[in-house]
């Protein structure tokens, strides 16, 4: 998901009004001392608002109402409750919230998990819930002891009354507290009192992820359920002509063979039965306007457009005046590719549509959007569908769609079939199903004055939009620019007195979407690899070159610096080691990364190191903080060596992890995380490790080689000499 | 009917034999712990143990199994005791979770060879294995402590 809703969070609140899909924005706080809508469902008699339950047995049921996809939120999430309320984190639960107003993100409106917002949306509220909670189990124990509320103190899941050394535990009183007023306002304590918040806690969900007893969407298994492939079409956009349902039903175990909107759906009672069921089914399919379509010739065809101005982004001063006064002029051309999710967990869905309710078992990031969806596909209204959320092996954006196709297909086929289905995706079919980062093309220039000051920077870029056309677009794009393409750039941090980036949306058809770190994931490769081409053509170290134009940017500044100097930056290396950096602020936090790598005589790239130094303000969990640094420094490694989406005849010609590769433990660097103490906004942390790691990489190659990477996946002639 | 014998429990099961094992397992078996993640022993997430043996099951026709002791993640430890899994916990591997019934799986082996693996020995013996999360540095050190834990008995 996206930083999108971050650029345009104060219009939210701000406005507040519905979105084109009629989703109401706002704000939506359940009234305080209102009972949790599931209180019907739960044998805890304690329910003081929709985020936590108590239970006589002590339990603390924490609902969170963000999904888990191994960012950790089914653990930061609960320590801001746990915390204010005092509570036994030994005796802390967290349960999936289901889809309900009360559980709306605080920021967008509806509930979804994206943008790496889910721990600061929930600081106040979460938190809030919890103190709530504990004022009114201290004063049903203040009451059952006939004492002033004052007199007692709540401590790991107790109340204490230190005058008369009593005390009752938070499951005794959870009965008594139920029938408490609660408070209107409550204090929240102050930082320094914090026992869990900025300490590291160990994840809540590990052992169920290490037992094999975690459910996944794809473990889901309800009675009389059947399993589904779907016959998807070889190019986007391309439908049915034929195909050959009595051979595939002759197969042992298909059962039906259901055609969709987006193909042909073999039911069967199993998985294996139903792939056998697919390749039987010698579907035939029409062409469309995408069957030409070829990766080459669509470079080509970026590179014409980026030859018109596009939409303008940020403009400061007057480019072109100041590139004619320039001393040195610098151009380049960067260029990225289209790149699949690939999370490890491949797309699937549980549907039961019954003629009056429907229930849905998946892991998705967009509860609201897919419960809508099921209803229309359904033929129900919004409350009659139940949306399961259930753990997530990987999201990266993927599991937020706005058409929410996954989910479906899934309704469409439980509907037609009148019994539980699971869709399951194969590989391939992941692979293969679009919804890709855009691929994007960037014609970048910059001048320098005969001092070496950089006074002049052009930045434009093409590439598809996946916003423009959807219920988001009257908050993403702004001026005819398409946030999403231009964040990481249009925010330069660097002190340039002219300068200028604009956008050319470029008309193809391949359905794209928000990629781990979203538009930041291309511009930070652009803009910092550029500058370090800039800071080499002024001869200047990029360090210096970089700390020198951060003027006004403190945060960026910081991290730099703290990376630097963790990095050992400008102390001699081994022979035949480079060392590249970068610094990128995406989602509120600022990272800088230092790469320490070598190349061999023919080639071998080995990547030894990644300092990574981040500001994201206050911490909750800093474990979670470097688990997000470590694991988005692998993302981006796999995207900067391996990752390329590439068509030919519109077909996609990557199928699974032999021709679209993952980074392996072979090539697992040594990451090293360091949190810069900060009291500054918070931010936050599921991708902002992401962007900046591909032009470290590429920065610490460029002293071993002499060549400029401009262009990902890097390439083996890019490991050689120049 | 195949005859199968899965975390030392017997069962027979009435699919076609070129099923994979892991659709056995999964679906006939409702032992969803070993996960699919490509079907073409690319990624390791299926990884169980055959005869002790580390195979992918994605790939393995339910027939190879038969006669055979196959053990799954939940036949590691009924109580998250094995030194992998203590170690996996102190480390706080996981970051979804997909991965790591695969990941676990395949550690279990390397370390019933190789008591005290180097990392070098590690990385052959894991980079069959995909984490798309990136888990594989809290990986090596839970694999480390593992071994220490064995050698000494366990610390807990
Ligand atoms: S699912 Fe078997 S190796 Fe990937
Ligand atoms: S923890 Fe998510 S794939 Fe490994």
């Amino acid at each position: 998901m996206s930083e999108i809703f971050n650029v345009n969070r104060r219009d939210f609140i701000k406005t507040g009004v519905a979105v084109g899909g009629g989703l109401m924005l706002g704000f939506y706080l359940p009234r305080i001392g209102q009972p949790a809508r599931r209180a019907e469902q739960s044998t805890s008699p304690f329910a003081p608002n929709a985020f936590v339950r108590i239970g006589t047995d002590d339990s603390v049921t924490v609902i969170v109402n963000h999904s888990e996809m191994g960012q950790g939120v089914y653990t930061a999430l609960p320590m801001l409750v746990a915390e204010e309320l005092d509570a036994d984190w030994t005796q802390v639960r967290v349960e999936a919230a289901p889809v309900d107003p009360a559980y709306n993100h605080t920021q967008f409106g509806i509930q979804v998990t994206g943008g790496s917002t889910s721990t600061w949306s929930e600081w106040e509220r979460l938190r809030k819930a919890g103190a709530t909670a504990r004022a009114m189990l201290i004063a049903a124990a203040a009451e059952t002891w006939k004492v002033d509320p004052a007199s007692c103190r709540a401590e790991n899941g107790h109340v204490f009354h230190t005058a008369s050394r009593r005390r009752l535990s938070y499951g005794h009183l959870a009965d008594k507290a139920s029938s408490m007023t609660p408070p209107q306002n409550v204090a929240l304590k102050d930082p320094k009192d914090f026992k869990l918040i900025g300490k590291p806690a160990k994840r809540l969900d590990t052992p169920e992820k290490i037992n094999g007893k975690g459910l996944f969407g794809l473990d889901v298994k309800v009675p009389g359920m059947l399993t589904a492939v779907v016959a998807r079409p070889p190019v986007f956009g391309a439908k049915v002509k034929s195909f050959n349902a009595d051979r595939a039903k002759a197969v042992p175990g298909v059962l039906r063979i259901v055609e969709i909107d987006r193909g042909v759906v073999v039911v069967a009672d199993g998985y294996w039965p139903a792939l056998k069921g697919r390749e039987a089914l010698e579907t035939v399919w029409d062409e469309s306007p995408l069957s030409g379509l070829d990766s080459r010739t669509q470079r080509d065809q970026y590179a014409e457009l980026a030859r018109q101005p596009g939409a303008v982004a940020r403009k400061e001063g007057d480019v072109a005046a100041a590139m004619g006064r320039a001393a040195k002029k610098l151009e380049a051309v960067y260029e990225l590719p289209y790149l699949a999710h690939a999370t490890m967990e491949p797309l699937n869905c549980v549907a039961d549509v019954r003629p009056d309710g429907c229930d849905v078992w998946t892991g998705t990031q967009l509860q609201t959007v897919d419960r809508a969806a099921a209803a229309q596909a359904a033929g129900l209204k919004p409350e009659q569908v139940k949306v399961h959320t259930m753990l997530l092996g990987g999201g990266f954006g993927r599991r937020a769609v706005v058409d929410s196709h996954f989910v479906r297909e899934a309704v469409e086929t439980s509907k037609a079939v009148k019994a539980p289905v699971k869709v399951i995706w194969t590989r391939e079919d992941d692979i293969r199903g679009g919804y890709y980062r855009p691929m994007s093309h960037h014609s970048i220039s910059a001048g320098l004055d005969a001092a070496g000051n950089l006074t002049a920077w052009q930045h434009r870029i093409v590439c598809q939009s996946f916003i423009v056309g959807t219920p988001f677009e009257a908050f993403i794009v702004k001026d005819g620019v398409d946030e999403t393409a231009v964040e990481g750039a249009k925010d330069l941090p660097y002190r340039i007195p002219n300068l200028l980036v604009d956008w050319q949306k470029a008309p193809v058809g391949v359905p794209t979407l928000w990629w781990r770190s979203v538009g930041h994931s291309h511009t930070a490769f652009v803009v910092e690899s550029f500058l370090d081409e800039v800071a080499h053509a002024a001869g200047k170290d990029s360090y210096e070159f970089r700390r020198a134009l951060l003027v006004g940017n403190p945060r960026h500044k910081a991290v730099l610096e703290f990376a630097a100097e963790k990095a050992g930056w400008g102390k001699p290396l081994p022979q035949g080691r480079g060392r590249g950096l970068a610094v990128h602020e995406s989602f509120g936090s600022f990272v800088a990364q230092v790469a320490e790598v070598s190349v061999t005589k023919d080639g071998q790239l080995k990547i030894h190191r990644v300092v990574c130094a981040i500001d994201c303000g206050p911490t909750v969990n800093p474990d979670t903080i470097h688990a997000q640094m470590e694991g988005g420094v692998v993302f981006g490694l796999t995207a900067a060596l391996y990752g390329e989406i590439t068509f030919e005849k519109g077909r996609v010609k990557q199928r699974n992890f032999h021709d679209y590769p993952m980074l392996r433990m072979n090539e697992m660097p040594v990451v090293e995380t360091h949190i810069v103490p900060s009291v500054e906004k918070m931010g936050g942390v599921g991708e902002t490790g992401v962007p900046p790691v591909a032009p470290a990489l590429a920065n610490a190659i460029f002293p071993l080689t002499g060549k400029r990477i401009r262009r990902l996946p890097i390439r083996a002639e890019d490991l050689r000499k120049a | 009917m195949v005859k199968l014998k899965v975390n030392r429990k017997d069962y027979a099961v009435d699919v076609s034999p070129d099923t994979p094992l892991l659709w056995v397992l999964r679906e006939t078996l409702g032992l969803t712990g070993t996960k699919f993640g490509c079907g073409m022993a690319l990624c390791g997430a299926c990884t169980v143990h055959l005869d002790g043996e580390a195979v992918r099951s994605c790939v393995t026709p339910v027939l190879r199994a038969a006669g055979k002791e196959v053990t799954t993640i939940e036949g590691l430890s009924h109580d998250l005791s094995h030194p992998l899994q203590r170690a996996w916990i102190a480390e706080d591997v996981p970051q979804c979770g997909y991965c790591q019934s695969g990941q676990i799986m395949a550690a279990a082996v390397l370390l019933r060879e190789n008591p005290n693996p180097a990392d070098a020995e590690i990385d052959d013996a894991m980079s069959g294995n995909i984490c798309r999360c990136g888990t594989y540095q809290r990986i090596r050190r839970a694999i480390h402590l593992a071994a220490r834990m064995k050698a000494t008995g366990g610390i807990r």
